[in-house]
């Protein structure tokens, strides 16, 4: 059938939607928040680097900037999280398409270390900026009794939600599904095939008439605005943020090992990816300290690299093509 | 006005000096870099490493950081003949280093800071030496005077001489000269019977082993943390780029250019600004002049 992905897609949505309902242990929605962020991230970041060949190492700072623009928001206009959301979105997306302008000219090494040098000088202003915090931070408290479109969203009895907690892991939950399915749309159209030609040869693309220079715009574009969505709710997740948390390496490192580890070349490597890392680290950190966790991330992430270039998925294509013959 | 010209003054002196010791940081991933195009993003988290192992030498026993940089030298040359060796092998062969390369030194670069970060903390670390915490006072003219502080001025000279020993190694010598030429033509030196890839390990154990010092150098300087690894790949990207690749004398100009122009900048609007100094250069270099002041082109080659 034409349209099966997206029928799943639909079913997953109300399938998260009846979880919230019937789970009542609130741990769950807690770490599936963060598993289904960090899927969002990785499935971004793979739209420049698995389909473009373009490794952005300043993830968290299109995170950052989604989170920062949901703060300034909440101190000037008090809104809801869709609108923080939709808004982290627009600026992301914008700060995308800056550094595609800016990084036009620059290939492999050079586009890397620009993103990561955008990641820390975003990182100075944020820390200089006191009405979103400065360096020291700010606690948000979410609004009480928020409503959409004329529903009471979030309330212990009379709303959709019992808690924040359940509506933030829907939300979160509902972005990771679209992002995946753009990401899978990307990946069968002409977008995703100029990038991959941009990835084997940028040289060869341009000279067989792909429009480079657009295509990348495109993905950059995209895959910040994506970023910027996934981290325009952990103010209100957190209830305080600061330059620390919204910056945190945690976040460039997922968003390059999760891919990396699932596979780059297909919108499911970063899901699988996301899904085993991510569970992996949450489910860890319950009985092991933080920065042991991110140690084997990055042990993960070079053995990987090293023994297994196509990633999970590459290992089942490998053996299912072995089987064959 | 006379403390306008005091500021200036002090703040170019510094710069000058900072510039010395951000050289030494550099000069190592100038030559994996610059020379041998292999991508070590993990190349200040070494230095920062090379701190720690000067701050472990002089806590425990006292030893000179100085002293202490030279003894672990020898111990990053290994560690870069090994990394280099399992680089060549795995990315470089198939010639698959562009993307999965960098993840594979982005990998290093997490393991040994998170690693510093579970045996030492977040805390600041210090070391003891008698030239820290002194500084030498030169009186100019009324209301102007020129402070040196010892530690900067100790790390100068370490840098200026490690450096231009490095300069004229690579310049004057054999060996230095068929690094060069690794560089230039590898397909040519094959077929003048060396074998490139020998060179090339070499030299990359060689740009490594300059992190032992260099580590040394950055605690003498200033308290270190895990953290300040991914701060400096900045500074010494910027330089690296900033001097043209290839450049060992660019890149010994742009190290007292970014010094300068950070001092600068710390002086006059405050030292948590400083980061965004080398960073800024960066990418103002990479986007109006890839090329840097000398060398070959950066980005778009």
């Amino acid at each position: 059938m034409k349209y099966t992905f997206e029928i799943i897609c639909m079913l997953l949505i109300v399938g998260l939607f009846v979880l919230t309902q019937v789970v009542g242990n609130q741990f769950y929605f807690f770490i599936g928040f963060v598993i289904l962020q960090y899927m969002v991230m990785a499935t971004a970041w793979n739209i420049l680097g698995g389909y473009g060949g373009y490794v952005n190492f300043g993830s968290a700072g299109f995170l950052a900037t989604g989170a920062y623009t949901a703060v300034a928001l909440i101190n000037f206009l008090d809104v809801g999280l869709v609108e923080q959301m939709v808004a982290g979105g627009i600026f992301a997306g914008l700060l995308g398409l800056a550094t595609g302008y800016l990084t036009l000219r620059l290939r492999g090494v050079y586009f890397a270390i620009a993103t990561l040098a955008l990641a820390i000088i975003l990182e100075t202003v944020v820390a200089h900026w006191d009405y979103v915090g400065g360096a020291a931070g700010t606690s948000i408290l979410p609004k009480r009794k928020p409503e959409l479109l004329g529903e009471l969203i979030v309330d212990r009895k009379a709303g959709i939600f019992a808690n924040y907690k359940e509506y933030l892991f829907f939300l979160m939950g509902t972005v990771a599904i679209i992002s995946v399915w753009v990401a899978r749309y990307i990946e069968n159209s002409k977008l995703g095939r100029g990038l991959n030609a941009i990835k084997d040869s940028e040289e060869a693309a341009e000279c067989m008439g792909v429009p480079t220079l657009r295509l990348k715009l495109i993905a950059t574009t995209i895959s910040g605005a994506m970023m910027g969505v996934a981290g325009a709710p952990l103010a209100s997740y957190l209830t305080f943020i600061d330059p620390l948390s919204a910056f945190n390496l945690e976040y460039a490192i997922n968003a390059i090992a999760m891919p990396m580890i699932g596979g780059t070349v297909s919108w499911a490597g970063p899901v699988i990816g996301a899904l085993l890392l991510g569970t992996a680290q949450q489910v860890s950190s319950l009985w092991i300290q933080s920065e042991l966790n991110l140690l084997i991330v990055g042990v993960v992430l070079v053995v990987f690299v090293i023994i297994a270039p196509e990633g999970i998925i590459g290992w089942f294509r490998k053996s299912r093509q072995g089987s064959r013959r | 006005m006379a403390i306008f010209i005091d500021l200036l003054l002090n703040a170019l002196v510094i710069g000058v000096l900072l510039g010395g010791f951000y050289a030494a940081l550099s000069i190592g991933l100038s030559i994996t870099f610059g020379l041998l195009d292999v991508v070590n993003i993990a190349h200040p988290t070494m230095l920062v490493l090379g701190a720690f192992i000067a701050f472990l030498l002089n806590s425990t026993w006292g030893i000179d950081p100085v002293l202490a940089g030279i003894i672990s030298t020898p111990f990053f040359f290994v560690l870069g003949w090994l990394i280099y060796q399992v680089y060549y092998n795995v990315f470089e062969k198939s010639g698959a280093e562009s993307l999965r390369g960098l993840a594979f030194f982005f990998g290093l670069l997490f393991i040994i800071e998170v690693g510093l970060i579970i045996q030492f903390g977040v805390d600041h670390r210090l070391v003891e030496a008698p030239y820290i915490g002194q500084s030498w006072n030169i009186v100019i003219g009324e209301e102007i005077d020129v402070a040196i502080p010892f530690r900067l001025l100790v790390a100068f000279v370490v840098a200026a001489i490690a450096t231009l020993a490095i300069h004229a190694y690579l310049t004057k010598t054999f060996f230095g000269r068929a690094v060069r030429a690794v560089a230039q033509d590898m397909m040519a030196l094959r077929l003048m019977g060396v074998d490139p890839i020998r060179v090339k390990r070499i030299a990359f154990a060689m740009g490594v082993a300059t992190a032992g010092i260099g580590g040394a150098l950055m605690i003498i300087v200033l308290p270190i943390e895990p953290s300040l690894g991914r701060l400096y790949l900045g500074n010494v990207f910027a330089i690296v780029v900033l001097g043209g690749l290839g450049s060992i004398s660019g890149t010994l100009l742009a190290a007292v250019i970014i010094g300068i122009a950070e001092s600068i900048v710390a002086t006059f609007f405050g030292p948590s600004w400083a980061p965004a100094v080398s960073f800024g250069i960066l990418l103002a270099v990479l986007a109006f002049r890839p090329e840097g002041l000398f060398g070959k082109t950066a980005g778009a080659h």
